[in-house]
C-alpha cells in the first residue's frame, strides 16, 4: 500500500494537472502536484528505511494480472528491494524537489498546468520503472520516461531546435529500445519467462550455453546482456548513442535537472545494476561495459572543455559521469555505481538548478562568453554552484568524493587490463571534470563582466522559491556521501543490499578497493586539485591563455568543439542516406510505383474507358441495331465455346 | 367448348380494373380533350391504387387460369406490388410538370394505364404466346409515351429510335420463342419444365440458340449491353416523367418476366443460360459504371446508371437459386424507391426559364436549397451502395448469393464496377455540396412532390432498421419460382 502509494501519487497529480489543469487553474495545478510529489518523498523516504534496515529482504506486491498466453504471463508488480527504495528515494526526493523550484522558474510560462502534468507524469513512468519485477513492465516505464522526456525536449514546440531536438532523443533511443526489445525477446526465448526471479534464478545454468544463429555460436547470456546493455547505451547516453543528450538540453531548465541528470538518465545503470545476475555471467559484455563506460566518461569531458553554453557543460558532464558509473558496473562494482547514481542526482540536479537560477538571472542568457563577474549580485547562486563543482569534481568530503574515487579505485583494483584502461581513463576524465567546472564557475561569475549594460545591471538573486530548493539540494550534494558511505559501499553494505545485487563470490571490487595503495587513493584527489588550479590560471590569471592554445592548437580545439564529429558522422553515415532512401521510395517506389500503377493509373485507364464507353454511343439507329445483332451472334458463340456445343 | 368459370376470373380482378379504368379514362379524354388531363391523371392514379387494393388482399397462393396462360402466384403478386407503386409514383410526379410544361395530353395517364396493364400481364405469364403478348401491350404503349411530345424533336426522335429497335428486339424474342417452340413442341412454361425432366439433360443446339434469342429479347427489355443501346437515347430525349416511369416499372415487369421465363422452364438448363446472363451482366456493370463518368446530362447518366443496376440484378438471377431470386427482387424493390426518389429531385431541377438537366445545374445546391441536396446526397450514396442506406443492402444480398453459387469473379467484377461506379454519383455530390452554387432553382417544388421524397426517402434510409418484412416478401415470391 505505501509502495503503491509513492508510484501512484504522481499519476495523479499528472491526471489532475494534465486533464483538468484548465479546470482547476495554474496554481491548483501546480499544488497538487508538488504536493503529491512532496508526499510521493516522504513516503518513500520511510520505504527507504523500512526496506534498507528493517525490512524483509524483498516485497513483491502484485497489482493485477496484465497478460497471460500459454507459457508467458505477466502481471503488475511492484518489486521492493534496497536498489527500487533507494531509487524510489533519490527520484521522489529529487522530482518534488525539482516541482517547487519550477513553480518559480516557468513562473512566467503559458503552459504551467502541461509543464508539470508531464514533470509528474515522467515521475510516474520512472518509478514504474524502477519498481518493475518483469522486463515488461520495466519496458513499460522506460518508454514512458521516454516519452515523457520526448514531450518535456519539446514543451516549446514553436521553437523549431526544440521540435528537432526531441525527435533526436526519441529517434536515438529508439536505436537503443531496439536493443532493449530484442534483449527481452532472448530473455524470454532463453528462460521461457521474463520475470526478474525466474530468469535470474536459471542464469547460472545456462551459463556458458550457446545457441546458434546464421551457422555461428553464440554465447547466449553474453548476447542477451549485450542487447539489453545497447538499450541502456541510448537511454544513459552513452557513446555512441549519446549525441541526443546535449541537444536535449533544449528543454526547460528543470527538465534538464530532473530528466537529463538526475534520474532518466540513469536508468540504464539501474538495468544494468538490476540484471547485475545476468551480467555476472557474461565476463565479455562486462569488459565491453566497461570500456564504453570509461571511453564515455573521458570523451565527454573533452568535449565539455569547450562549449560556451553554460547547459551543455553540465550536460556533457552528465554523459562523463554516467561513464563512470557504466566502468563501475563493468568492473563489478554495482553498488559503487549505485552509490554514485545517489550522490550524483544531488549535486548535478544542483548545478542544473544553479545553472539554471543564472539564465534566469541573465534574463535567459545560456552563453557563458556573455557572463562573468556577478558573484556578488546573486550569492545564494554562486555559493551552491560552487557546493555543487566541489562535489562533481570530488573534492574531499563532498558527496562526489566518496563514490566518484571509489570508482576510480574500484576500476583499478579490479585488476584487469579494461580495469586498468578505466582507471587511467578515470583518471584524466577527473582531471578534466575538474578543469571544465571551474571553467564554468570562473567564466560564470568571475571576472569583468561581458554581459550587455541593460542585462548585467537586470542580474538579480532568484525568488526564494528558487534558492530553497538550492539550498536543500546543496545540503545533498555536502552530507548525501558521508550519510549513504557506510551502507552503500562500506562495511554494512551486505546488510544494506542483500539480495538485490549479486557479486560473484571472488569478485568483490569493493572490498579489494578499500585497500589499494595510497597513491591510487591520493591520484583523484590531486589531480581534481591540479584541475581546479589550472582553471584558476587559464580563467582568472592569465586570461589570454585560452585564446592563445585555442590557436596553437586549432585542430584539437575544433575537434573538440565540433564534439568530435560525431554528429557529422551520423548525419552521413544514417540520417542523409536514410534520407535518401526515404525521398527514393517516396518519389520512385510511392509516387511513380503505386500511386503510378495504383490509385493515379487506374485513374487513368478508367478515364479512358470512360471516354470510349461514351464514343460507343454514336446516336445512329443502324449502328444500334448492328450492335444488338452482333451481340446476339457473340452470345451464342460465348455460349458455344463455354460449354461445348451442348449438342445431343 | 371452353367456358369461363367466375373463379378463373378472380385472380384477374387487378388486371381487369386497370383495363377497364384505361378504357373508361379514354372515352372521358377523347370526348372532354386535353382540359381534363389533370383529372384523369388522378384518376388513373386512383385506378392503380384500387389495382393495389384488390391486389393486396387476395389470398397468397398460386392458382393458373386462362388455359394455363396465366398464373397468380406470390412472385407476380411481388412484382405487380412494385409496378402498380412505381407507375401510380411515376404518374404522381408528373402532375406539376404537365401543368408547368404544357405537356396536357389526355393520352398520357391512358398509355400508362395500358402499358401498365401489359406489365401485370407479363409478370403473369405462363406461357410464350402471354408473355409475348403482355410484353408487346407494354412495348406499344411505351413507344407512344416516349414520343409525348410530338412537337419536340428530341422526343420524337426518341420514340421513334425505341420503336425500331423495340420492333427488332421482339423479332429476335418471337424467333427465339419459335424455335423453342420447334425443339419442344411446347409454348407452356410447365410444359416446358416436364419437358427437360422427362428427356434428361442434353438440349438440342436448335433449342439453345432458341434460348438465347428470347434472353436477347428480354435483355433489350431490361437495357442489358449489347441490347443496352437505346437507353441513353432515349432517357435523354423523352419527357423527364416519362424518363421516371421508364427507368422504374418496366425495368421490374421486364426483370420480373426474365425470372420467370428463364429460371422455371429452363431450370434444367442453368448451366448453359448462366453462362450468358454472367455474360451481359459483366457487361453491364461495366458498361453501366464506365460511360456514366463523361455524361453531363443527369438523364443520360441515370439511363447508364439503370444499365448498371440491371446488371447488378442480373447477378442474381445468374446464381439461379432461390437466394439469387429472392436478391433481385430485394434490389428491384429498393431500386425502385432510390429511383423514384432520385427523379423526384430531377424534376425538381426547375430554373426561372423551365426545367434543365444538365448535372453543372446541381452546382452549390447545398447552399440554395439545403434540404433537396440532402435528398438527393441521399438518393446518390443509396445508388451507389453505401452503407447503411438501402442501396447497400440491395447489392449486398446479390454478391452474397452470387459467392454462395460459387460465382466469385461475378461476385468481384461486381464489387469492383460498384466502386468505379460510385465515383460518378459522388462527383455529384461533391458538384452540389463544394462547387460554386448556380442559378437557384424555383420553388416550391409542390406537395405531391415532397410527399414522394419523404417516403422514398424514408425508405432509402430506414430500410436498415427494419428490413424484415420486404425481405420476407420477396423470399415468399422467390420460392413461388421454385417447384
Amino acid at each position: 500500500m505505501l509502495y503503491a502509494a509513492i508510484v501512484f501519487l504522481p499519476l495523479l497529480g499528472a491526471i489532475a494537472a494534465g486533464l483538468f489543469g484548465r479546470l482547476i487553474g495554474v496554481r491548483a495545478s501546480q499544488l497538487v502536484t508538488c504536493l503529491a510529489l512532496t508526499l510521493s518523498g516522504v513516503l518513500a523516504t520511510y520505504g527507504l528505511y523500512e526496506t534498507a534496515v528493517v525490512g524483509p529482504d524483498k516485497q513483491q506486491i502484485v497489482l493485477f494480472t496484465w497478460i497471460v498466453s500459454g507459457d508467458f504471463d505477466v502481471s503488475w508488480t511492484l518489486r521492493i528491494d534496497t536498489l527500487t527504495a533507494v531509487m524510489l528515494f533519490t527520484v521522489t526526493v529529487i522530482s518534488s524537489i525539482i516541482h517547487w523550484y519550477s513553480i518559480g522558474y516557468m513562473a512566467h510560462d503559458p503552459h504551467i498546468p502541461r509543464f508539470f502534468a508531464y514533470l509528474s507524469l515522467f515521475t510516474f513512468a520512472m518509478l514504474m520503472l524502477v519498481t518493475a519485477d518483469n522486463f515488461l513492465q520495466l519496458y513499460f516505464g522506460w518508454e514512458g520516461v521516454g516519452l515523457c522526456s520526448y514531450f518535456l525536449i519539446g514543451f516549446w514546440y514553436d521553437r523549431p531546435s526544440a521540435n528537432a531536438a526531441a525527435i533526436k532523443a526519441f529517434v536515438v533511443n529508439r536505436v537503443g529500445d531496439f536493443g532493449f526489445a530484442l534483449g527481452i525477446m532472448a530473455v524470454f526465448f532463453t528462460f521461457n519467462s521474463i520475470n526478474f526471479d525466474t530468469v535470474f534464478a536459471g542464469a547460472p545454468a545456462v551459463a556458458g550455453k550457446t545457441f546458434e544463429f546464421l551457422g555461428a555460436e553464440y554465447d547466449i547470456l553474453t548476447v542477451t546482456t549485450l542487447l539489453l546493455f545497447i538499450g541502456a547505451m541510448g537511454k544513459s547516453a552513452q557513446v555512441p548513442l549519446h549525441t541526443w543528450l546535449p541537444d536535449a538540453m533544449e528543454g526547460p531548465t528543470p527538465v534538464s535537472a530532473l530528466i537529463h541528470a538526475a534520474t532518466m538518465v540513469t536508468a540504464g545503470v539501474f538495468l544494468v545494476a538490476r540484471c547485475s545476475p545476468l551480467f555476472e555471467y557474461a565476463p565479455t559484455t562486462l569488459a565491453f561495459v566497461t570500456v564504453i563506460g570509461a571511453f564515455t566518461a573521458f570523451f565527454a569531458a573533452t568535449v565539455g572543455l569547450v562549449q560556451n553554453d553554460i547547459k551543455r557543460v553540465i550536460a556533457y558532464s552528465t554523459c562523463s559521469q554516467l561513464g563512470y558509473m557504466f566502468f563501475a558496473c563493468g568492473v563489478g562494482a554495482y553498488s559503487v555505481a549505485i552509490f554514485h547514481l545517489f550522490t550524483h542526482a544531488f549535486f548535478k540536479a544542483l548545478l542544473f538548478l544553479g545553472s539554471g537560477s543564472v539564465i534566469h538571472g541573465f534574463s535567459d542568457e545560456q552563453d557563458m562568453r556573455r557572463m562573468g563577474g556577478v558573484w556578488r549580485k546573486m550569492p545564494v547562486t554562486y555559493a551552491v554552484m560552487w557546493v555543487g563543482s566541489l562535489a562533481l569534481a570530488g573534492v574531499p568530503f563532498f558527496a562526489g568524493y566518496y563514490s566518484k574515487d571509489l570508482i576510480i579505485e574500484s576500476a583499478f583494483a579490479a585488476g584487469t587490463e579494461v580495469g586498468y584502461l578505466a582507471f587511467y581513463l578515470g583518471v584524466g576524465a577527473a582531471l578534466l571534470t575538474a578543469f571544465y567546472s571551474w571553467r564554468l564557475l570562473f567564466m560564470t561569475f568571475h571576472g569583468p563582466t561581458r554581459a550587455h549594460h541593460e542585462v548585467y545591471e537586470h542580474v538579480h538573486e532568484s525568488p526564494k522559491i528558487m534558492t530553497v530548493p538550492l539550498l536543500l539540494l546543496a545540503v545533498g550534494a555536502l552530507f548525501a556521501g558521508v550519510a549513504g558511505y557506510d551502507a552503500f559501499v562500506g562495511d554494512g553494505r551486505a546488510a544494506f543490499w542483500r539480495e538485490a545485487i549479486l557479486v560473484l563470490p571472488g569478485r568483490d571490487v569493493i572490498e579489494a578497493a578499500h585497500h589499494v595503495p595510497l597513491w591510487v587513493k591520493l591520484l583523484p584527489i590531486a589531480i581534481a586539485l591540479a584541475g581546479i588550479a589550472l582553471a584558476w590560471q587559464f580563467y582568472i590569471r592569465r586570461t589570454e591563455l585560452p585564446g592563445a592554445l585555442a590557436k596553437t592548437h586549432a585542430d584539437l580545439y575544433t575537434f573538440l568543439l565540433n564534439k568530435w564529429y560525431f554528429d557529422e558522422l551520423y548525419d552521413a553515415i544514417f540520417v542523409r542516406p536514410t534520407k535518401f532512401l526515404g525521398r527514393l521510395l517516396w518519389h520512385g517506389g510511392d509516387g511513380r510505383i503505386i500511386d503510378g500503377f495504383g490509385p493515379n493509373g487506374i485513374a487513368q485507364v478508367v478515364i479512358q474507358l470512360a471516354r470510349r464507353a461514351s464514343l460507343l454511343q454514336t446516336g445512329y439507329l443502324y449502328h444500334y441495331a448492328f450492335a444488338m445483332l452482333i451481340g446476339v451472334a457473340v452470345l451464342v458463340t460465348w455460349l458455344f465455346t463455354r460449354t461445348g456445343g451442348g449438342a445431343p | 367448348m371452353q367456358t369461363f368459370l367466375y373463379e378463373d376470373i378472380v385472380p384477374l380482378f387487378p388486371e381487369l380494373t386497370v383495363a377497364t379504368a384505361a378504357i373508361v379514362l379514354l372515352m372521358v379524354g377523347v370526348f372532354r380533350g386535353d382540359r381534363s388531363t389533370r383529372s384523369l391523371v388522378w384518376a388513373a392514379i386512383l385506378a392503380l391504387a384500387g389495382a393495389l387494393a384488390i391486389l393486396v388482399q387476395e389470398p397468397e397462393r398460386s392458382v393458373i387460369v386462362l388455359r394455363g396462360m396465366f398464373v397468380a402466384d406470390p412472385f407476380a403478386l411481388f412484382a405487380k406490388v412494385l409496378i402498380l407503386v412505381g407507375s401510380g409514383f411515376a404518374l404522381v410526379m408528373s402532375i406539376s410538370y404537365i401543368e408547368r410544361e404544357a405537356m396536357d395530353r389526355f393520352e398520357y395517364p391512358i398509355l400508362i394505364l395500358f402499358a401498365t396493364l401489359g406489365m401485370m400481364m407479363m409478370v403473369s405469364a405462363n406461357n410464350l404466346i402471354s408473355l409475348y403478348v403482355g410484353l408487346e401491350l407494354q412495348s406499344l404503349a411505351l413507344y407512344v409515351v416516349a414520343a409525348l411530345r410530338r412537337d419536340s424533336l428530341r422526343s420524337t426522335e426518341a420514340g421513334l429510335k425505341y420503336f425500331v429497335l423495340g420492333a427488332l428486339s421482339s423479332g429476335l424474342l418471337l424467333y427465339g420463342c419459335s424455335l423453342i417452340y420447334g425443339f419442344t413442341g411446347t409454348t407452356s412454361f410447365d410444359a416446358l419444365t416436364d419437358v427437360f425432366t422427362e428427356r434428361g439433360t442434353q438440349p438440342s443446339l436448335g433449342l439453345l440458340i432458341g434460348l438465347i434469342f428470347l434472353i436477347a429479347g428480354l435483355a433489350f427489355k431490361v437495357s442489358a449491353v449489347p441490347f443496352h443501346m437505346w437507353t441513353p437515347d432515349v432517357y435523354e430525349g423523352a419527357p423527364t416523367p416519362v424518363t421516371a416511369f421508364f427507368a422504374v416499372a418496366p425495368k421490374v415487369a421486364a426483370m420480373a418476366l426474365f425470372l420467370r421465363a428463364i429460371i422455371a422452364p429452363f431450370a434444367e438448363l442453368t448451366g448453359q443460360w448462366q453462362q450468358v446472363i454472367v455474360l451481359i451482366s459483366i457487361a453491364s456493370m461495366l458498361l453501366g459504371a464506365f460511360a456514366a463518368i463523361h455524361q453531363t446530362n443527369i438523364k443520360r447518366l441515370m439511363a447508364y446508371s439503370s444499365i448498371g443496376h440491371m446488371g447488378f440484378a442480373l447477378v442474381g438471377l445468374a446464381a439461379g437459386t432461390p437466394e439469387g431470386v429472392r436478391g433481385v427482387l430485394i434490389y428491384l424493390a429498393i431500386y425502385v424507391a432510390m429511383n423514384v426518389g432520385t427523379f423526384a429531385c430531377i424534376l425538381c431541377m426547375r430554373q426561372k426559364d423551365g426545367m434543365v438537366e444538365s448535372i453543372a445545374d446541381l452546382s452549390g445546391l447545398s447552399r440554395n436549397h439545403p434540404v433537396r441536396a440532402a435528398f438527393f446526397a441521399l438518393f446518390l450514396f443509396s445508388l451507389a451502395g453505401i452503407p447503411p442506406l438501402a442501396g447497400f443492402f440491395a447489392k449486398f444480398y446479390i454478391f452474397v448469393a452470387a459467392v454462395n453459387a460459387g460465382l466469385y469473379a461475378l461476385a468481384i467484377i461486381g464489387v469492383l464496377a460498384s466502386v468505379v461506379g460510385a465515383y460518378y454519383y459522388l462527383r455529384i455530390v461533391k458538384i452540389m455540396y463544394f462547387d460554386a452554387p448556380a442559378e437557384p432553382f424555383v420553388r416550391p417544388i409542390g406537395g405531391e412532390m415532397t410527399v414522394v421524397l419523404g417516403v422514398t426517402g424514408a425508405f432509402t434510409l430506414f430500410y436498415v432498421f427494419y428490413p424484415a418484412p420486404l425481405v420476407a416478401a420477396a423470399q415468399t415470391a422467390a420460392y413461388a419460382l421454385f417447384p
